[in-house]
């Protein structure tokens, strides 16, 4: 197995008397792809919010190659959040400048990385709406004009312009309809195949992980009550509250 | 209180440009209008300001006898900087007989007893609005810009407590965004006036609405500019010879903007243009919109005409 890219223990952290993480730990390697599943209100995107700087635990430690994230200067941590990770929304609309053209929101992580050649910036762009099946035609409408599996599509596509070695999802499938679910689906793992990508992902939905991941984890009331292979913890779940998630899975 | 006498001499402008005042101050106002521990403290806000170019300085802007948008800014700034024995020159839209300019320098003249002038090349301090004079600045000169909003990604992010966070991290991607959007809808960068700028490779700063034609002068200035701006409460500055460098792409490089005519009174081709419709019948024409430039070449005109 490789060195990880992400580890973090010992994670803590409580909003009040409500503890929303408990001595979690977690890592995920080159090029894996790391469900987090459980029901709402277990702490996932705190977890992932977390794990990305965003909020700062009280206690406990993520390092990225070894450099602890949280003690990194905001200047260091937002150069990593531009360049080597990418954060996709649950809902696009976070993650999209509705007032800047397809193409600017393609291009804008280029240019804070220091690209300064419109035709190149352009070419790229292009070239990143045809990986996430856009259009070429709808390079510069507004993303309000976009239809939601668009949306999402497209803040895919802004994310890995940069090409990030570690991405995290935040239910990306979430409030789309299940055929579009599915295609989207589709991209995030020929994407992370294609360019050996870390995902770690947030989602409720077991199928989805089933599809994506790795490496699952379960969580619940801030705890990570089970992990490991998406085969063994889905076929073989050992923890009472694993085996209700799964079984609750509808068949189709 | 002004007398005929004081408005007849603005009228006639070139005949009496410059005219030391002594007598005429107004008894009860401290020199220059402000009270001391005002102009020291605005004085600390343009030092800090000197010494970290093109940054952004809070200061306690005061209430001033004119409206915020007509030169509160740069009013407080002039006012901090002048001593009795200098010249002070005021430009409105490149032009020394507009109300404001005209009204700035009465104010001046009145509060302080500086002499004031419409040549640039006699003046030590030139406030201004839209323009920076054609005739290149020297050292012993000092540019004060009055400015209505400081912040050149007031449009683009609209929370100030973020834009200070992107400044503080020289995250200045989202300003390419918008120029990239310009030339991706228009084919070109829209900009024609408050054009941003890179000021000594760091900060990115709003020039002041003037011109992008008058951007390059900015860059290595041999005179100081100082940026006041009343409303916003924001003083900043460019040292002498400081790089100033406007935005753009490498493919879609900065290009000042200038109507392609000739000034309809000197002839200039060179210096940028005001259009002036003449009546209502479609008539106009383009004449030099820095008055006292144009001027000074009619007037060499008129002196090579006649010496032939």
């Amino acid at each position: 197995m490789t060195t990880p890219l992400l580890t973090a223990e010992g994670l803590t952290l409580r909003f009040g008397a409500i503890p929303a993480l408990l001595d979690v730990a977690i890592d995920v390697a080159e090029g894996e792809v790391v469900a987090i599943v459980g029901e709402s209100g277990s702490g996932k995107t705190t977890l992932l919010r977390v794990l990305s700087g965003l909020m700062s635990p009280d206690a406990g430690t993520v390092r990225w190659l070894g450099q602890d994230v949280h003690a990194m200067g905001e200047a260091a941590r937002r150069r990593l959040m531009r360049t080597e990770w990418g954060f996709v929304h649950q809902n696009p609309r976070d993650g999209l400048r509705l007032n800047v053209s397809a193409g600017g929101n393609v291009g804008e992580r280029l240019m804070a990385v220091g690209a300064r050649h419109y035709g190149n910036i352009r070419t790229e762009a292009l070239s990143w709406l045809a990986r996430v099946e856009v259009d070429a035609a709808r390079i510069d409408d507004l993303p309000r004009t976009f239809s939601g599996g668009m949306q999402q599509r497209l803040q895919i596509a802004r994310t890995l312009v940069t090409r990030p070695r570690l991405v995290f999802m935040d239910e990306p499938t979430g409030g789309l309809d299940v055929s579009v679910q599915a295609r989207l689906l589709d991209l995030i793992r020929s994407l992370s195949r294609e360019l050996g990508l870390s995902v770690l992902i947030v989602t409720h939905d077991i199928a989805a992980a089933r599809l994506l991941a790795d490496r699952i984890l379960v969580m619940r009331r801030g705890r990570v009550v089970e992990q490991g292979l998406t085969d063994r913890v889905l076929d073989d779940p050992q923890h009472p509250y694993t085996q209700l998630l799964v079984s609750s899975v509808l068949a189709a | 209180m002004s007398t005929p006498d004081d408005r007849s001499a603005e009228g006639r402008g070139h005949l009496n440009r410059s005219r030391p005042n002594e007598g005429t101050m107004m008894e009860g106002y401290n020199f220059a209008y402000l009270d001391e521990a005002t102009k020291r403290m605005i004085r600390r806000a343009i030092l800090k300001a000197v010494a970290i170019p093109g940054h952004q300085i809070p200061f306690g802007a005061r209430e001033m006898p004119l409206p915020y948008g007509w030169g509160t800014g740069g009013i407080q700034v002039t006012a901090s900087i002048l001593g009795p024995a200098d010249t002070l020159k005021v430009i409105d839209q490149g032009s020394d007989d507009t109300t404001n300019a005209i009204s700035i320098r009465r104010f001046f003249r009145r509060v302080a007893g500086v002499a004031t002038t419409e040549r640039t090349a006699e003046a030590s301090v030139i406030q201004t609005r839209h323009r920076i004079p054609e005739r290149t600045l020297r050292e012993d000169q000092i540019m004060v810009y009055q400015v209505p909003q400081p912040e050149p990604l007031f449009k683009l992010e609209p929370r100030r407590a973020e834009t200070k966070r992107l400044h503080a991290l020289a995250d200045y991607g989202l300003m390419h965004v918008r120029l990239y959007e310009d030339i991706a809808r228009l084919g070109h960068i829209a900009k024609a006036y408050d054009y941003p700028v890179m000021v000594n490779g760091r900060y990115l700063m709003s020039p002041s609405p003037i011109p992008a034609f008058d951007n390059p002068k900015m860059h290595r200035m041999a005179a100081l500019q100082l940026f006041g701006a009343g409303r916003e409460k924001r003083i900043y500055a460019i040292p002498p010879y400081t790089e100033v460098r406007s935005l753009d792409f490498e493919d879609h490089p900065f290009r000042p903007i200038r109507a392609p005519h000739a000034c309809a009174f000197c002839g200039s081709t060179d210096t940028y243009l005001d259009e002036v419709i003449t009546d209502d019948a479609g008539g106009r024409m383009f004449v030099c919109s820095d008055t006292d430039f144009c001027t000074e070449r009619q007037d060499a005109a008129a002196s090579r005409e006649a010496a032939e």
